[in-house]
């Protein structure tokens, strides 16, 4: 199974960064590369002839990655601010995007240049608590996280072709955020913008109004409707009243013409009703720009609640199926994630994206044999991955 | 972490359950067919039912949830259901927002066919009296330009219109210029028997995007026995007329209507393979409207609806067959129903909507320059009936006789959504006013629908489609792509 990026985590070493008791975000960048174009750009440093490329390009800031060059050999009159990162962080490059806390000697990395998944955690807070969550909201004060991304958008890379803004729920803080929106818009104006959020905000007029002024060239709400009842749908999200505000919101959102994806995760409370729920957003959202029909991810709040939310999607594949086919047959266009082949059936194969994010995409050792194995979503890579009985290797093309 | 609240806490929802609109059927079984306020089906079993409008139900009780996906129920303080139903009834109802998108030109009364079942009373002679004069072409075509909607469509009419195919020539090249400066985007049609069509029609239809309607009754003798003419050969006529047409303009420029006679009741298949042959892409089974020769000949009176209906079930049982063994065929008018089921959409087809297409959705220019609210009211007016006569293109603006006390009067009056027997028909939000109809049988625009034969052609055809949907998954599949298509 594919290992999942530690984006996260403990650095080794830091010196200078005048003010430790703040973030700082830096772009790590190769040390030969010429004159730092940017007051955040660090050389990125493996060996010791990196050191040296770096200070002869001029930067002033540097990252180690791994053990090869000893920090208390580079001069501070050369390099006056110096980070090391353990060698798990070998991944970074050129470009990549790092916020780190000097005095708690905490990173994180906001961005990777080659990735094609890219995404914000905007707020750890949310006005929701979903059974499923696998982010689990946290009640803490991190508005200094939106200060961060709008330190780091100015130096992600303007040929990204996407980029996601996730939480927590990123329109409590609604002022805040559509700042960080026409930040996009502006440094970043080819960039697609998805945010998932949980739609509330949009029942209220001056957000949807902000939202629609910020006049992003490519920006979709990723808003999750779990059932056409009212009562399912809360409670999913352990919340009174969500079903009838995020309804609102998505429809006031598609009366300003903005862009809209419907995402409905499959579990044992919504998966059941999952041709009801279809059924109900043809006949009454058709005009959402998208839906996804989402595996569940066995991670976070899922693992808690597995009682109530595990089952095989063996089970419930017949009536994904069907659900599919109504919003397919009404011109809705509908996608399913999260879901290897071979749990699906083969009307919903041409709907099933491949993956959407880089923690996916891990296979089993039967998966070798597999002739779909190049178009499958494969599995989680993250949290504790339950299979379905019906995993098995698809060994001839559907014909 | 705070604890997760259990299933019951969001069942037990503080808020009353309030009823929304719905109307309702018995259906044979002892189970109701009910259909919300935007014509949504579902069906419940009597216990089910009673138990809905009494409100006794609840959430995790399954008909509280099917109740409430299909928008009969909300909860007290909920706003969410009421904006869904709001902006789809809307959608619904957007036809209303181009009005008069139609516009008939009837530039001759003449016909060189004698069809006993002619709606419009043909003339067979004098050129001066029975043609429309260039003049009124003109005045028709400076009202049709002022009618708000901003593409609309020239259809005309006779008679046989090629028989003044001369004075068509001039208002297409008048409309061709006076539209753009209008901003109107143009559509024409020739609805034409197609026995005087030659190549330089063809071309001139060619050279101006035209588009041609003809009449098609099924083979050659029953065809031929519908549509007489010198000679006999109407049949061939059409027939070589719209191979014709598809070389020239193509195979989606050409349609054809088949007319239901008597004589066409047991012959459905025959008709089918008829325009299957052609490579026509559907057919509309049409009943024989009450109206012209079609009454004074008592053509009209040789079947009533329940023969009709079956020999539309019929035909549509062949198509569905048609379709199911491989070959793509669509019965239209069936279409136009799913569609108004299946979707929101907004269809303005001028007999199938509330308020009326009369005037709203069509006007129609007659010979004699006298403006009518529709066809089927030029129709009457040969019969010395002018209900349904707006004014004269002598002196009416689109604005006069689209706001004419006569017209509001009849379209207000006939508004299926509060008409008797209409406003809890759970077939009305797919059905429409036709107030033509209900003068021309029962001296009434609303007319008492049990004794008419529209009501009785409308709820046959749409129990059959709903029949269809709900029972046979196979024909549904069809269907459902006819009705999103």
């Amino acid at each position: 199974m594919t290992v999942p990026l530690p984006l996260r985590g403990a650095i080794t070493d830091v010196r200078g960064f005048s003010d430790t008791s703040r973030w700082h975000v830096i772009r790590t960048r190769s040390p030969s590369g010429g004159p730092p174009p940017h007051d955040a750009d660090a050389a990125l440093i493996r060996t010791s002839e990196d050191v040296d490329a770096a200070i002869a390009s001029g930067f002033t800031s540097g990252v180690i990655v791994g053990g090869a060059v000893d920090a208390a050999s580079v001069s501070p009159n050369a390099l006056r601010d110096l980070m090391v990162l353990p060698s798990r962080c070998d991944y970074l490059a050129d470009g990549d995007v790092l916020g780190f806390h000097a005095s708690s000697r905490h990173y994180r990395t906001l961005y990777r240049r080659s990735s094609t998944h890219n995404s914000f955690l905007v707020t750890e807070r949310c006005n929701h608590y979903c059974l499923m969550c696998s982010q689990p909201p946290r009640d803490v004060d991190d508005g200094w996280i939106m200060d961060e991304i709008k330190a780091a958008l100015p130096l992600v890379d303007p040929a990204t072709k996407v980029l996601g803004f996730t939480g927590g729920e990123p329109l409590l803080d609604w002022q805040s955020f559509i700042g960080v929106l026409e930040a996009c818009s502006d440094l970043l104006p080819s960039t697609a913008v998805h945010v998932l959020t949980n739609g509330r905000g949009f029942a209220r007029r001056e957000v949807v109004s902000a939202w629609a002024d910020v006049r992003h060239p490519s920006l979709t709400a990723g808003i999750p409707i779990y059932a056409a009842v009212d009562h399912v749908h809360d409670y999913v999200v352990q919340s009174h009243g969500a079903f009838d505000e995020t309804v609102l919101g998505v429809l006031k959102l598609k009366d300003r013409g903005q862009r809209v994806e419907i995402r409905v995760v499959l579990h044992a409370i919504t998966a059941p009703r999952i041709v009801e729920t279809c059924r109900w957003l043809a006949r009454n959202l058709p005009f959402v720009d998208h839906v996804a029909l989402m595996g569940l991810e066995n991670t976070g709040f899922a693992l808690a609640n597995a009682g109530v939310l595990w089952i095989d999607p063996l089970d419930y594949r017949e009536n994904l199926a069907e659900g599919v086919d109504v919003l397919a047959t009404a011109g809705v266009a509908v996608s399913v994630y999260n879901l290897p082949r071979c749990v699906l059936a083969r009307s919903t194969w041409p709907f099933a994206a491949q993956s959407i994010s880089d923690w996916k995409n891990g296979y089993l050792e039967q998966c070798d044999r597999c002739v779909e194995r190049p178009r499958c979503s494969g599995f989680f890579t993250t949290g504790r991955p339950r299979h379905s009985r019906a995993i098995a290797p698809i060994l001839a093309t559907a014909s | 972490m705070a604890r997760f609240l259990p299933a019951q806490e969001f069942q037990s929802a503080s808020s009353p359950i309030q009823l929304l609109p719905l109307r309702f059927e018995r259906t044979g079984t002892g189970r109701y067919l009910v259909s919300n306020i935007v014509g949504e089906f579902f069906s419940l079993s009597g216990d089910e039912f009673e138990r809905l409008v009494e409100l006794q139900l609840a959430p995790g009780d399954e008909l509280y949830e099917k109740a409430y996906a299909s928008h009969v129920i909300t909860r007290a303080g909920q706003t969410a259901q009421l904006q869904l139903l709001a902006t789809r009834l809307r959608s619904r109802m957007a036809f209303l927002r181009e009005p008069s998108a139609l516009h008939l030109f009837v530039v001759t009364l003449r016909c060189e066919h004698s069809c006993p079942y002619c709606q419009v009373s043909r003339q067979s002679s004098d050129r001066s009296r029975f043609d429309m004069s260039e003049e009124s072409a003109q005045r028709a075509l400076a009202i049709a330009l002022q009618s708000p909607a901003p593409s609309i469509k020239i259809e005309f009419q006779g008679g046989e219109p090629l028989l003044n195919f001369p004075l068509i020539a001039k208002i297409v090249e008048a409309a061709k210029i006076e539209g753009p400066r209008a901003g109107k985007e143009l559509q024409f049609v020739i609805a034409s028997n197609l026995a005087l069509l030659n190549d330089d029609i063809l071309a001139f239809c060619k050279a101006n995007s035209i588009l041609l309607s003809t009449s098609l009754d099924g083979p050659a003798d029953l065809h031929n026995k519908n549509r007489p003419r010198p000679g006999g050969n109407s049949y061939e006529l059409a027939v070589k007329g719209i191979k014709r047409a598809q070389q020239v303009l193509g195979k989606d420029r050409v349609g054809a209507l088949m007319t239901t006679t008597e004589r066409s009741l047991d012959r459905a298949e025959e008709i089918i393979d008829e325009y299957l042959t052609l490579g026509l892409d559907g057919i509309f089974l049409r009943p024989l409207s009450p109206y012209g020769f079609a009454v004074k000949t008592k053509q009209v009176q040789k079947y009533d609806a329940k023969r009709w209906l079956d020999f539309y079930r019929h035909g549509l049982r062949y198509i569905l067959d048609l379709n199911r063994s491989g070959t793509p065929f669509v019965e239209f008018y069936t279409a136009t129903v799913l569609a108004r089921m299946l979707t929101d959409r907004p269809t303005g087809y001028v007999d199938l909507r509330s308020p009326a297409g009369i005037g709203l959705g069509a006007l129609v220019y007659n010979y004699d320059g006298r403006v009518f609210a529709s066809d089927e009211g030029r129709m009457l007016a040969e019969m010395d009936d002018d209900t349904f006569v707006l004014g004269n293109v002598a002196d009416a603006t689109y604005r006069s006789l689209v706001t004419s006390d006569k017209l509001i009067e009849l379209v207000g009056a006939s508004l299926s959504q509060c008409a008797p027997e209409c406003h809890g028909c759970v077939y009305e939000s797919h059905c429409g006013a036709d107030p033509v109809y209900h003068h021309a049988t029962q001296h009434d625009p609303v007319g008492i629908k049990p004794l008419s034969g529209f009501c009785a052609r409308q709820k046959g055809v749409m129990e059959t489609v709903i029949d269809l949907l709900h029972s046979s998954p196979e024909d549904a599949a069809i269907l459902r792509r006819w009705g999103t298509a």
